[in-house]
C-alpha cells in the first residue's frame, strides 16, 4: 500500500501541472463560479487543446488516438483537473460510454472511424435507450428498426438525451426482433445525428434549462456496417455501455463532487456561515463521506490494474455518488438562508446553486436509478435472492 | 498510488482470521463476555508466540520491526471477531507512549506486559487535555508516585500495567505504574468484551515516559493511532453484522419467499455493504498515513473513527431490523457486535467529535 505517486506517477503529474498553468483558458481562473461559466465554445475548444497535447483518452489503445497509460494516470488526471478548476471535455458521452464501448465491441472500421474523433471532441455523442415506456424496464422498448437490404429502417421515440441537441452520433438501442424473449432481439446501433428523419427537440427540465433532448427517428436509414456487435445481441453490449457510465463515469463525477466540495466551503467563508457549529459538522461529514468515496474508487481501480477486472467495490461509485451531490447542493442551499431563493442574477454566484441542487434531483433517476443500482448490488455483489 | 496490502501483510490477516475463528467463534465470545475476567488469558501467550505483541516494536526490543499497516490488518480481524482482550488497549493505546521507554518496549514484545491508558478523570474527557490534571505525580526518591484517580479506563482489569496522564511538578506528563500497586474497580459497561474500570492511585510508583515537553505530541500520536485502530476494528465488527444480514435474508423464507427477495429489506443490506466499504477505504487510507507519519494522518483518523464507527452501528442496526424479532435477542451474537460498534463510536466523543477537528483543518477554528 503506498498513497504517494509513483517515479512515472509524479512526473506526469508535474508535466500536466505546468501544462494546465499555460493553457488553461484565459481569465478562466478569474471568472467566478456561475452557471454561465460552462458553454459548449469554450468546452470545444478546450477539448481540442486537450486532446492536441495527449491527455484525453489516456487509457485508451494507442492506434485509436490514446495513450494506453495505466488506469492510475486517469486518477492523476481527474486529480489535477479539480486542483486547477479546468474546464471539462465536451464529449462526455462519447468518453465514458460509447467509445470504451466501440473499443470493447466495435470493427476495426468502426474504431477507426470514430475513436479518435470522439478524443479530439470532434465527434460528440447522445446516448438513446430510455423511452417513454420503457425507463428502468430497459429491455422493454420499443423503437423498431427493420431491415431493408443493406441498411436498418429505424422508427420510434428517445427520450432523456442529453447533448443530443448538439450530437454528431447516438449510441441507439432498437428492436430488430420483436418475437424473440424481450433480451434477445435487441441491436445496438451507432446512428448519425444528421440523417434525414432525426428530430431533435428539447425538453426543458425543473431547473428551466433545456439539457435534456426528445430524439424522434422517422424512417431513419443507418447502414447495417453501424451495428455495433451482431444483430439481435446488443443487450450484452448495452450491458458494456452501462457499466462504463456506473463505473468509469462515476470516477470522473466524484471528481467534479471535489471541485463541488470546494466550492462550499469557499460559499461558506464568503457567507460567514463557517463559524456556525452545525454548518461546520456538515462541511466535515461531507468531506468524510467524499474521502471515503474517493478511496473507495481508487480500491476499485487498484483491483482493476492487479487484475484487469474492476473490484465489486466500483457498483458503489454512481450510487453514493448521485446521493452525496444532493446532499452537498441542499447544503449549499442551507448556507445562504433565506437568500438561497434568489435565483439568476440576483442569486448569490448567479444561480449557481440554485441551478446545482435542482439539477442534482436527477442524479438518483439518470444512468440507472438508485433503486436499480441497489437491486443489482444485491443481486450481482451480494448474491442476495432475485427480486423479481 | 497502490492501495492493496501486500501478501505477507495478506498471509497475516488469514493468520488472524484462522486464530479468531478457531478460538474466538460467536459461541465463544458469548461464554466469554459473562465470566468475571471477560477474557481468555491464554489468548495472550498464544498471540505473543505469534508476534503479535511487537509487530511494531524494533528488532532490538524483540520486536518484528514492521509498522502499523501490519498492526491494521489485525485491528481489523480482531474486530471482526469481537476478539475480547486488551490488544487494542495496550498496543493502540499504551504502547503508542512507550517509545522512549525501551525496557518498557521489551517486557510488551515478549509477552510480559498488558497495558491501558488511563486518561479520564472527574470533569476531564478529552484524550487531548487542555488544562492539569487532579491526578498527580510527585517525585519520590529516584522514582515517582502517582495520587488520584482515573476513569472509564479499557480493559483495567485486564491489563498488568497502566500508562498514566497525570500533573508534575512541570506539568502534565506521562506516568506508567504497575495495575497491582493501585486499586482498580471494574464499571458495569454496555460492551462486556471491552470493559471500562476506574483505577485509583494512592501514592502509587511509577515510571515517567514523557515530560511536559513531549506529553502533547505524544498523546495525539496515541490518539491517531486509536482512532485509525478503531475504524479498522469498526470495519470488521460492521461487515461481521453485515454478514450476518446478508446470509439471514438468503434462508429466512416469510409469504413463501426469502425475505432478501424484498427491496425493502435486501436494500437495506446494501446499505450496511456500502457503509462498510466506504468505511474500509477511509480506515486504510488512515491506517497507511499513520504508518507514513503522513502530514494528513490526524486529519485521515479523524475522518475514518468517524465514519466507521458511526457506520458499523448503522450496519449492526439494519442487522437486528432484517433479523426481526431473533436479532433483538440476548441469545443471538448481534447484540455483542452492536455494543462494540457503541463503544468506538462513543471513544474521545461520538463521531461529530472528530468532526469538529475535521472542520478546524478545513475551516479554521
Amino acid at each position: 500500500m503506498d498513497f504517494r505517486d509513483a517515479p512515472e506517477e509524479a512526473s506526469f503529474r508535474s508535466e500536466l501541472r505546468s501544462w494546465l498553468e499555460e493553457n488553461l483558458p484565459d481569465g478562466w481562473r478569474e471568472l467566478s463560479p456561475s452557471r454561465t461559466r460552462w458553454n459548449a465554445d469554450v468546452s470545444r475548444e478546450w477539448s481540442k487543446k486537450l486532446y492536441e497535447a495527449g491527455y484525453v483518452g489516456l487509457t485508451w489503445p494507442k492506434e485509436y488516438g490514446g495513450r494506453a497509460a495505466p488506469y492510475t494516470h486517469q486518477a492523476v488526471f481527474l486529480e489535477e483537473m479539480v486542483r486547477a478548476e479546468a474546464p471539462e471535455h465536451i464529449g462526455v458521452i462519447g468518453l465514458g460510454m460509447a467509445g470504451p464501448t466501440i473499443i470493447s465491441h466495435g470493427t476495426d472500421e468502426q474504431k477507426n472511424r470514430h475513436l479518435a474523433n470522439i478524443l479530439s471532441g470532434d465527434e460528440v455523442w447522445c446516448q438513446g435507450f430510455s423511452e417513454p415506456g420503457s425507463g428502468s424496464d430497459l429491455a422493454s422498448l420499443r423503437t423498431k428498426a427493420v431491415r431493408d437490404n443493406d441498411h436498418f429502417v429505424v422508427n420510434g421515440q428517445k427520450v432523456w438525451s442529453s447533448f443530443a441537441h448538439i450530437a454528431d452520433w447516438c449510441i441507439l438501442l432498437v428492436r430488430t426482433d420483436p418475437d424473440a424473449k424481450k433480451h434477445q432481439g435487441i441491436t445496438y446501433l451507432l446512428v448519425d445525428m444528421h440523417s434525414d428523419g432525426v428530430d431533435v427537440r428539447p425538453l426543458n427540465q425543473m431547473s428551466g434549462e433545456p439539457e435534456f433532448n426528445e430524439i424522434f427517428f422517422s424512417d431513419v436509414r443507418v447502414p447495417i456496417e453501424n451495428v455495433l456487435g451482431e444483430v439481435n445481441a446488443g443487450w450484452g453490449v448495452a450491458m458494456t455501455t452501462l457499466l462504463h457510465e456506473r463505473g468509469t463515469l462515476g470516477f470522473a463525477l466524484t471528481s467534479r463532487l471535489e471541485v463541488a466540495m470546494n466550492k462550499v466551503v469557499t460559499l461558506a467563508r464568503e457567507t460567514g456561515a463557517e463559524r456556525d457549529p452545525l454548518i461546520r459538522d456538515r462541511i466535515a461529514r461531507h468531506w468524510v463521506e467524499l474521502q471515503g468515496l474517493k478511496f473507495t474508487n481508487y480500491r476499485a481501480l487498484t483491483t482493476l490494474v492487479k487484475t484487469g477486472v474492476p473490484g465489486p467495490e466500483g457498483s458503489i461509485a454512481k450510487l453514493f455518488w448521485s446521493e452525496s451531490n444532493q446532499r452537498l447542493t441542499k447544503l449549499a442551499l442551507e448556507i445562504m438562508g433565506p437568500r438561497a431563493q434568489l435565483d439568476g442574477d440576483e442569486g448569490i454566484w448567479d444561480g449557481y446553486w440554485q441551478y446545482q441542487q435542482l439539477r442534482s434531483r436527477g442524479n438518483t433517476i439518470e444512468a440507472g436509478t438508485s433503486e436499480v443500482l441497489r437491486n443489482i448490488i444485491a443481486e450481482r455483489v451480494l448474491g442476495l435472492p432475485r427480486s423479481r | 498510488m497502490d492501495f492493496a496490502f501486500s501478501e505477507e501483510q495478506e498471509m497475516l490477516r488469514s493468520q488472524a482470521r484462522s486464530f479468531v475463528t478457531d478460538r474466538f467463534g460467536a459461541e465463544r465470545v458469548a461464554q466469554l463476555a459473562e465470566t468475571e475476567a471477560g477474557w481468555d488469558e491464554s489468548s495472550w501467550d498464544a498471540m505473543t508466540e505469534l508476534g503479535w505483541m511487537g509487530l511494531s516494536i524494533p528488532e532490538e526490543q524483540g520486536g518484528a520491526g514492521f509498522g502499523f499497516l501490519e498492526e491494521a490488518v489485525l485491528f481489523e480481524e480482531l474486530g471482526y471477531g469481537l476478539y475480547p482482550g486488551p490488544y487494542f488497549s495496550t498496543v493502540a493505546l499504551a504502547r503508542r507512549a512507550l517509545d522512549g521507554a525501551p525496557e518498557q518496549l521489551k517486557r510488551l514484545a515478549s509477552g510480559g506486559s498488558r497495558l491501558t491508558l488511563a486518561w479520564i478523570e472527574g470533569g476531564r474527557a478529552k484524550l487531548l487535555p487542555e488544562t492539569g490534571m487532579s491526578t498527580q505525580a510527585q517525585e519520590s526518591g529516584d522514582g515517582w508516585t502517582l495520587t488520584g484517580e482515573k476513569h472509564l479506563v479499557p480493559d483495567a482489569s485486564a491489563a498488568t500495567d497502566v500508562v498514566v496522564v497525570a500533573a508534575g511538578p512541570e506539568g502534565l506528563g506521562l506516568w506508567v505504574a504497575r495495575c497491582e500497586d493501585a486499586k482498580i474497580e471494574m464499571d458495569p459497561t454496555m460492551d462486556r468484551t471491552r470493559r471500562l474500570g476506574r483505577i485509583i492511585f494512592d501514592g502509587t510508583p511509577a515510571e515517567q515516559v514523557a515530560g511536559a515537553g513531549d506529553v502533547r505530541s505524544t498523546l495525539e500520536r496515541v490518539q491517531m493511532t486509536a482512532y485509525a485502530a478503531l475504524a479498522l476494528e469498526a470495519v470488521g465488527a460492521g461487515q461481521a453484522a453485515f454478514e450476518l444480514a446478508a446470509d439471514h435474508v438468503k434462508t429466512r423464507e416469510q409469504f413463501g419467499k426469502p425475505i432478501g427477495a424484498y427491496q425493502a429489506v435486501s436494500h437495506q443490506v446494501v446499505d450496511s455493504y456500502i457503509g462498510i466499504e466506504l468505511a474500509r477505504s477511509l480506515a486504510y487510507w488512515a491506517a497507511w498515513c499513520v504508518a507514513e507519519g503522513d502530514e494528513r494522518a490526524p486529519m485521515a483518523a479523524a475522518a475514518a473513527k468517524s465514519f466507521a464507527g458511526e457506520a458499523a452501528v448503522a450496519s449492526c442496526e439494519r442487522a437486528i431490523q432484517v433479523h426481526g424479532g431473533i436479532g433483538f435477542t440476548y441469545e443471538h451474537p448481534l447484540h455483542r457486535y452492536y455494543k462494540r460498534a457503541q463503544w468506538i463510536d462513543s471513544f474521545d466523543g461520538f463521531g461529530s467529535v472528530q468532526r469538529a477537528s475535521v472542520a478546524t483543518a478545513l475551516l479554521g477554528s
